[in-house]
């Protein structure tokens, strides 16, 4: 019996003229994603991506795993494949769910028919194969409206195939096709999270990281490796920069006022992204920046921030309780790396009473009292890129 | 040269493990709980071993975590879980093959008011998913069985029972003993439905002292070492670095021929059963299609202990039961339907694959003298 994983494609489905761009840049995700698992032949057709193992001990529920967190996918399911024949559709049926039918009580059976040549049409396949499981299985009941498990035969061009199962895939479109983003990533829970939403929507992800020794440890620093090593499961292959930010940050404290620090910081940062950004091609700046959270995300704050930016920054956390974003970081699995107890570079030197509603006049003096070109230029020569990729 | 034919109960360190514990006895000492770079040094060297394993089984790094040895991991994970979900349910069901940390563990927690249900293999000797999962019920909070059984090498079916009694009970939590079968068979966590799995590093040439704990996210365990917090509180107590490294070492050696080696002891198992057919009176207890790592045989007629001690005398180490039991007749042989005199002349052959044909000539020769000389 042969089993196969079908893909079916997101919203790129609706895409009209490049949606071969689309598909493209996503089978070449998937099968990146599969490839330490085995040898594979993939094919799509019908906006469905047929992922059909070559050898007979790889593990479909890894592939599953896998490409379940590959963006630009709605659904997926493994699936078992039968001639265009009812009865090897039986046959292959009894067998394929004897274990997921033996212990359920109710079913039903759903049926596609892509393929309009099959002489049977969908309600007559489903109650056909019904009645036939239902022998096979006598403790089963059907129920149509609230079935524990749905028996789904799909009649396509070349084959059929029987499943049980429908997961929902990742949504949103093929990472890459949207071009390149660079991510600030301190070692928050917000950051990943925001990295991998704008992942989510095509965005090839590369990320930025702050150190100051001897404030920050190389803990701080490994534990943000370990984010973007997992962000890869989601975001593909990462180009991680440390940027050394120690200098600047005694400058700020020895030359501005207090209650600025963090604003200033944050500026001093975003230069330094985006002469960054620009080096690696990428199109924008990514925060995990939400709304009023902390004194230096309140609207008058991001204003002044923003006020260094020469391209767009997005914000995808911007309008998200705490709560929510932790139920993501919790899905993408970065939460407890984030939660390490770490000191990153945002809380060295944090004033005791910042300014909530700083004026940009008044922080552009402030920082224009010192001369920190020549730091940023020497922290953005010596900043160390590392690249991240798929991890296992 | 002896020849070693105990492997069940330890494996000699490979090269590999013995080098990684010296390094970090010699130059990585620090304790992973220091902040300054010797103590990170340290950390790094356990991180690292905890994804090599991580990776050996298909489970994410933040759900291993390092023990004192396959007994502790049976333990924290019996008695963990009771800690957790005992409160409202009272019911553990496990295989009647058990290795002691696990039985032993299961009956101290009966005596503290647990039921514990013990599935038996059925009159062909195997055991069946549908009797276990008969044996669930929801007032039930752990299965647990091992992958391969220690004296007989028998494998349990654990995928099919444990993915059916997830699918019928998916609160019920899952357990697997592997060490019998981690880095002898594909040991994935996913695809067998494990919440919690127990390893050993000196069954694959690691050191002894050491063996890690597979835990699934979500799934709760109370603590049984408490203290410093060390692997995220669940197992408090400095890490063993060297040994933890050693473990790594030698997993990280096996993993790629896992499939090799099968086939190949698989090969040395045949060898040795048709040279032990010859022998008049010797009788196979392990099944045809066990793991070849372990082959359980009778000189009936010849209690295992005289018939170990005569190979001794030759050199040759093998062991009469399980090693843990010390020479008690076995339970576990009982269990799978091998009775009375044929238990009590029963020894274990367990094979690694660097064992030779020529070592298992000579041991043959010695069970066919053995027979002839041996009485009682």
């Amino acid at each position: 019996m042969k089993e196969i994983v079908l893909v079916k494609y997101g919203e790129m489905a609706l895409k009209g003229l490049n949606k071969k761009t689309f598909e493209d840049m996503l089978t070449k995700n998937i099968k990146r994603r599969i490839k330490p698992l085995g040898k594979f032949v993939c094919t799509s057709a019908q906006s469905t991506l047929y992922i059909d193992p070559q050898d007979e001990d790889i593990d479909l529920s890894e592939v599953v795993e896998r490409v379940g967190k590959i963006f630009g996918i709605a659904a997926l399911c493994r699936a078992c494949v039968c001639e265009k024949d009812f009865s090897d559709i039986c046959e292959k049926s009894y067998e394929y769910l004897e274990d997921v039918l033996g212990c359920a009580k109710t079913f039903k059976v759903n049926a596609k028919r892509s393929d309009k040549a099959f002489p049977m049409k969908s309600p007559e396949i489903c109650m056909e194969l019904g009645g036939k499981l239902l022998e096979r299985f006598p403790h089963l009941t059907v129920d149509v409206k609230e079935p524990e498990i749905t028996v789904t035969v799909e009649i396509r061009d070349t084959n059929a195939y029987v499943h049980a199962e429908n997961i929902k895939g990742a949504g949103g479109l093929p990472v890459g096709s949207s071009g390149k983003a660079m991510l600030l990533l301190s070692g928050g829970i917000d950051s990943p999270v925001a990295g991998w939403m704008m992942a989510k929507r095509g965005v090839h992800i590369a990320a930025i990281h702050y150190v100051s020794p001897p404030y920050t440890s190389e803990r701080a620093q490994l534990k943000v490796e370990q984010l973007c090593e997992k962000l890869t499961d989601w975001c593909g292959g990462i180009a991680f920069y440390c940027v050394p930010f120690t200098e600047l940050q005694e400058a700020i404290k020895d030359h501005c006022p207090e209650e600025f620090f963090t604003i200033i910081m944050r500026r001093l940062m975003m230069e330094i992204a985006q002469r960054i950004a620009a080096k690696d091609n990428c199109l924008a700046l990514i925060t995990g920046e939400s709304v009023g959270q902390v004194a230096s995300q309140t609207m008058a704050a991001i204003a002044c921030t923003d006020a260094v930016c020469r391209i767009p920054v997005f914000r995808p956390c911007i309008g998200m309780d705490k709560t929510e974003i932790i139920e993501i970081s919790r899905k993408i699995d970065t939460f407890d790396i984030s939660t390490l107890p770490y000191e990153d570079c945002c809380t060295v030197f944090t004033p005791r009473h910042p300014k909530v509603r700083p004026r940009l006049e008044d922080i552009e003096k402030a920082q224009n009292s010192f001369d920190f070109e020549p730091l940023i230029q020497k922290a953005v020569e010596n900043t160390e890129m590392k690249t991240f990729d798929i991890s296992k | 040269m002896p020849i070693y034919l105990d492997n069940a109960a330890t494996t000699r360190p490979c090269a590999e493990a013995v080098e990684a514990a010296v390094e970090a006895m010699t130059v990585n000492y620090g304790n992973p709980s220091s902040l300054h770079k010797a103590g990170l040094e340290a950390q790094l060297l356990v991180d690292k071993a905890r994804k090599i394993i991580a990776g050996s089984i298909g489970a994410d790094p933040f759900c291993v975590y390092f023990t004192s040895g396959a007994t502790e991991s049976n333990n924290l994970a019996l008695r963990g879980a009771a800690g957790a979900y005992g409160r409202r349910k009272k019911k553990i069901v496990i295989s009647a093959v058990e290795h002691a940390s696990v039985d032993e563990t299961a009956s101290a927690l009966e005596a503290q008011g647990f039921e514990v249900v013990r599935v038996s293999p059925r009159e062909d000797g195997r055991l069946y998913a549908a009797d276990f999962l008969n044996a669930c019920d929801e007032n039930t909070f752990l299965i647990s069985m091992m992958l391969v059984n220690n004296e007989t090498g028998y494998i349990l079916p654990v995928k099919e029972t444990f993915t059916a009694v997830k699918r019928k009970y998916p609160d019920i939590i899952t357990h697997c003993d592997c060490v019998q079968g981690y880095m002898k068979l594909p040991v994935k966590v996913n695809a067998m439905c494990a919440d919690m799995i127990s390893l050993s590093a000196h069954k694959i040439h690691g050191v002894k002292g050491v063996g890690a704990i597979y835990i699934k996210k979500g799934v709760r365990v109370v603590p049984i070492v408490t203290g410093g917090k060390q692997e995220k509180g669940i197992r408090s107590g400095t890490e063993s670095v060297p040994l933890i490294a050693a473990f790594g070492a030698a997993a990280e050696k096996l993993l790629p021929t896992i499939g090799e080696r099968y086939e190949r002891v698989g090969t040395l198992k045949k060898y040795l059963l048709d040279r032990l057919s010859s022998i008049d009176g010797t009788a196979v207890n392990s099944p045809e299609d066990g793991s070849p790592y372990v082959v359980n045989i009778s000189a009936e007629g010849r209690r295992s202990e005289i018939m170990l001690h005569f190979l001794e005398s030759k050199e040759i180490y093998v062991s009469s039961g399980s090693a843990c039991s010390k020479g008690q007749q076995s339970g576990v042989l009982v269990q799978f339907g091998i009775k009375d005199k044929r238990a009590d002349s029963a020894i274990r052959i367990s094979m690694t694959a660097e064992t030779t044909e020529e070592e298992l000539d000579r041991l043959a020769e010695a069970i066919a003298e053995g027979f002839e000389k041996v009485r009682g």
